[in-house]
């Protein structure tokens, strides 16, 4: 057991657990923040894809002790960021989810890359999303949503 | 008295708020009656009573909360029925509510005749029991108006959750709930005519979007109760082993474990694991050592299964259809017969939330959490675990995280092994996980199946005399559903789609063999469609390339001309891809498909070029008939992923299989569902316009992609795929 001090969506929180839980599982179990999703565990379905230092990571295979002074922005904190309220307004728009289960993780996914790269190709988007499942099979929509947040964020940029 | 009124159709309740306009929002309980209700006062509201005997309840707020009769697990049912319901009561959409409904008799599919979700019977079954029971709604608020005002009924209008009468007057349905739950529900009702719908035929987007995209909604796996443990379970590795011994001495050291112990499976038995979170009782089962039994265990072997379906294959089995004389195949010269071997592997599922149950037993009772596509049969199993009746069972329907068919499981494994461990734990919540790799390795796979067909052509190039041996595991003997769908020794969810082939084949025989074998088997999305369209469609479209004639006028000329659903989607499928369907880029084929699955037709057409060894699918077409349209947006989003699903099958690492018993995949690593590179970059779904009854669109989307690719590809490469899963090109 080894207590850390986490950066999570701009608050401070504290846990004491065993150092090898991965971060996916600190959220989940410790802090209930749900929103982050279990899928495979083995970094294969991106569901659980969070950012940590502004990367986009699989909290499922990350322990915690090896997070340290990088912040952690999930699902719930997206929305304090201009491109993360962008990304989640086109998902709504464009009636993007099914089940919706991998869908934090693919709007994750899609803020990174936004973020990355203000005017995104095909090819891009096909790069930075492609290891994020969605066994529902909502890729069109997916590639259509970013393209109408690509579009409305770059709108107010100029 | 009032109570006997309202219960006697005991399908219908409009809830009311009971005291004095303060929010209190409560399904009536049929027991208590409303007198004591109103006299339990302000101060204790009522608790919300359990099951809610009702599907609609309006609050003293204005929100019109209507429950959903089953499961939402992407298909976008919680939206559609609401919709239909919404629609004839003339409920302000933006005040609507969607609620899953627990388990309770009154929820029972009006078809099937217990609570579930499949087969795309969601709006083909219950579109007009939500109409009926919108309009009978919207009829007991328009007469308590109406006593209020001393006018007939008939002076009245309604819209936005607002009556509206002479002289200007109105009433919101919040104001007139109370009086209208005290009407009688009316026997009959009349129905809106197309042109005052409101909703119904329009796209209407999601009710769950937002909280799908904030990370707000729960699903079962996020559910947290006071004082939960999460349970794990190591199952045997091949099925049907048994514990002869456990070492947990280094499990039960890990911080947080609190119970080891074996439990009953549905074949054999495994070991629990109890622990305060998910990770250490993960852990712990990592550092479980268990010797297992696995004396008189059939251990199967993919190979060996092939070998031994291809054997049986080269017989006829149980006679599924017979139509004119299939010896006339051998009159047919040999240039002019075509044999084709299909092989078909285990499929899994893999819905994106893991597969997860909780629940607390308290002796007396039990309490449980699961998305469930058959909660009849899942609180049944519970019940019988616990040692309870269904009643003393509450069951609470959970948002799932996807499902294809994998929630409908009969035997409701995954319900008992939770109840065993909730048993021991008495009192205290337990969530059950099976984490990806149970879930791939646990069974319950679309069956393997080998087909042998051999057509005659006649001299129009049309079939003339067609065989067709089906070899593959039955999933409904030895269930519920045997005695509906299995006869003569023929399991129809195999041979659907052949043996009721739309296409006219003057002599036509189908057969069918049902080995055992030592694997639970499941349907999977579109159930036998997801290997007989293949095998149809893939040798369709051979037969009218040796044809020399257009894919899409051979098919229509060999329909028979009852089958109106495919003969209209091809028509429309004819129509919008002639600006370029003919016009593609040089590495570029077309492919075509057709195939009718659960009453509802559907036309396929792909723009397929060969990129990385892959299929690359730059564009789709579809083209459904479904009946009217209740949300043509819910139908073109189940279309557009829906092919996604259906490319499971083709892709390189899409199958299971087995090595002396053991299953050799176990995660996303080895079974490799479609990624966004492998679905295609667009998809265009046209709907033929229709006023005949709804039929469902969650499983028909599967069949046609997976035969239209191939097809395509045949016209790329010259050659014929016959094998999944496409392992190369």
């Amino acid at each position: 057991m080894a207590t850390y001090q986490l950066n999570i969506n701009g608050q401070r929180r504290e846990v004491t657990l065993d150092p090898s839980t991965p971060l996916l599982w600190v959220l989940r179990d410790d802090l209930k923040m749900t929103g982050t999703k279990f899928g495979c565990g083995i970094s294969a379905c991106g569901a659980c894809t969070v950012h940590v230092g502004g990367v986009a990571t699989r909290s499922c295979i990350v322990p915690v002790s090896h997070i340290g002074e990088r912040p952690i922005v999930t699902i719930e904190g997206i929305n304090q960021d201009a491109v993360g309220r962008a990304v989640q307004d086109a998902w709504v728009e464009k009636d993007v989810v099914q089940c919706g289960y991998c869908q934090s993780g693919q709007i994750m996914a899609a803020v990174a890359l936004l973020k990355h790269t203000a005017r995104p190709t095909d090819k891009n988007i096909e790069e930075s999303m492609g290891g994020n499942l969605c066994r529902c099979g909502t890729y069109p929509r997916i590639r259509e949503a970013i393209k109408a947040a690509m579009a409305q964020i770059t709108k107010g940029d100029e | 008295m009032i109570q006997r009124e309202l219960n006697r159709r005991g399908f219908l309740r409009v809830s009311f708020a009971a005291a004095g306009g303060l929010f209190v929002s409560l399904y009536l309980d049929p027991r208590v009656a409303p007198e004591a209700l109103a006299q339990e006062g302000a101060q204790a509201p009522p608790p919300k009573v359990y099951p809610p005997d009702a599907f609609v309840n309006i609050r003293p707020d204005g929100k019109i909360v209507i429950q959903v009769n089953r499961l939402e697990f992407g298909q976008g049912v919680q939206t559609a029925l609401p919709m239909v319901l919404a629609d004839e009561m003339d409920a302000d959409w933006s005040n609507v509510i969607a609620e899953l409904a627990p388990a309770a008799d009154v929820y029972k599919d009006p078809v099937f005749g217990i609570q579930m979700v499949g087969g795309s019977g969601s709006i083909a079954h219950s579109y007009q029991q939500y109409r009926e029971l919108g309009a009978k709604t919207r009829a007991m608020l328009v007469a308590a108006a109406a006593e209020r005002w001393n006018v007939s009924p008939d002076q009245l209008r309604t819209e936005a959750s607002v009556v509206r009468g002479p002289g200007g007057r109105s009433a919101t349905y919040a104001e007139l709930a109370a009086d209208a739950a005290r009407k009688p529900v009316p026997a009959s009702v009349r129905l809106k005519n197309a042109s005052e719908l409101r909703l119904i035929g329009k796209k209407v987007k999601r009710l769950d979007s937002r909280a799908k995209c904030d990370g707000s909604l729960k699903f079962g796996l996020d559910l947290d109760l006071p004082g939960m443990k999460v349970a794990v379970v190591a199952h045997p590795p091949i099925f049907g082993g048994r514990v002869r011994r456990i070492v947990d001495d280094e499990a039960r050291k890990i911080e947080g474990v609190r119970e080891v112990f074996e439990i009953p499976l549905a074949k054999g038995t495994g070991v629990a694991v109890v622990a305060d979170k998910y990770w250490p009782a993960k852990q712990a089962r990592n550092q479980l050592k268990i010797e297992w039994d696995l004396s008189g265990v059939e251990a199967p072997d993919s190979a060996e299964l092939w070998t031994r379906f291809k054997q049986l294959g080269q017989t006829s089995g149980n006679v599924a259809a017979s139509i004119g004389d299939v010896k006339q195949l051998d009159q047919v010269a040999e240039n002019r017969r075509l044999v084709g071997e299909f092989e078909f592997p285990y499929l899994a599922h893999t819905p994106m939330e893991p597969l997860n149950t909780t629940i607390r037993f308290d002796g007396d009772k039990a309490e449980v959490w699961a998305g469930s596509q058959f909660q009849t049969f899942d609180q049944m199993a519970v019940g019988e675990v616990l040692g309870l009746k269904p009643e003393q069972v509450t069951f609470h329907t959970e948002m799932a995280g996807g499902g294809f068919g994998r929630r409908a499981v009969t035997d409701s494994h995954i319900q008992r092994e939770a109840a065993s461990i909730a048993k021991r734990l008495r009192g205290t919540p337990v969530k059950l996980i099976w984490t990806r790799e149970d879930d791939v390795q646990g069974g319950y796979y679309r069956p393997m199946h080998y087909h042998r067909v051999e057509v005659g052509i006649g001299p129009n190039g049309l079939p003339l005399a067609w065989r067709h041996v089906i070899v593959g595991q039955s999933l409904l003997m030895g269930t519920p559903f045997e005695a509906m769908l299995v006869k003569n020794g023929v399991d129809q969810t195999a041979t659907e789609g052949v043996s009721d082939t739309h296409y006219n084949i003057p002599n036509l025989h189908v057969s069918v063999h049902h080995p055992k074998v030592n694997v639970p088997v499941l349907w999977w999305r579109s159930v036998g469609h997801t290997h007989t369209a293949f095998v149809m469609e893939t040798l369709i479209d051979e037969l009218a390339t040796r044809a020399r004639m257009d894919p899409i006028a051979y098919r229509r000329k060999l329909l028979k001309p009852e089958a109106k659903k495919l003969l209209s989607t091809l028509d429309l499928l004819d129509k919008v891809t002639a600006g370029w369907r003919n016009r593609l880029p040089k590495g570029h084929a077309l492919g075509i498909s057709s195939h009718e699955s659960f009453g509802t037709g559907v036309a396929c057409a792909v723009d397929v070029s060969i990129e990385n060894k892959r299929p690359k699918i730059h564009r789709a077409t579809v083209a459904v008939d479904c009946g009217l349209a209740v949300n043509p947006l819910s139908i073109e989003s189940q279309f557009q992923a829906g092919l996604s699903f259906g490319l499971s099958q083709l892709m390189a690492k899409g199958a299971i299989t087995l090595k002396n018993g053991r299953v050799e995949q176990r995660n996303f690593d080895g079974f490799v569902p479609p990624y966004i590179v492998d679905a295609p970059v667009a998809v265009d779904v046209h709907i033929v316009p229709s006023a005949e009854a709804p039929t469902g669109c969650g499983e028909p989307p599967v069949p046609v992609i997976s035969p239209a690719v191939v097809n395509a590809l045949a016209r790329l490469t010259g050659k014929r795929y016959r094998s999944l899963p496409l392992v190369s090109i």
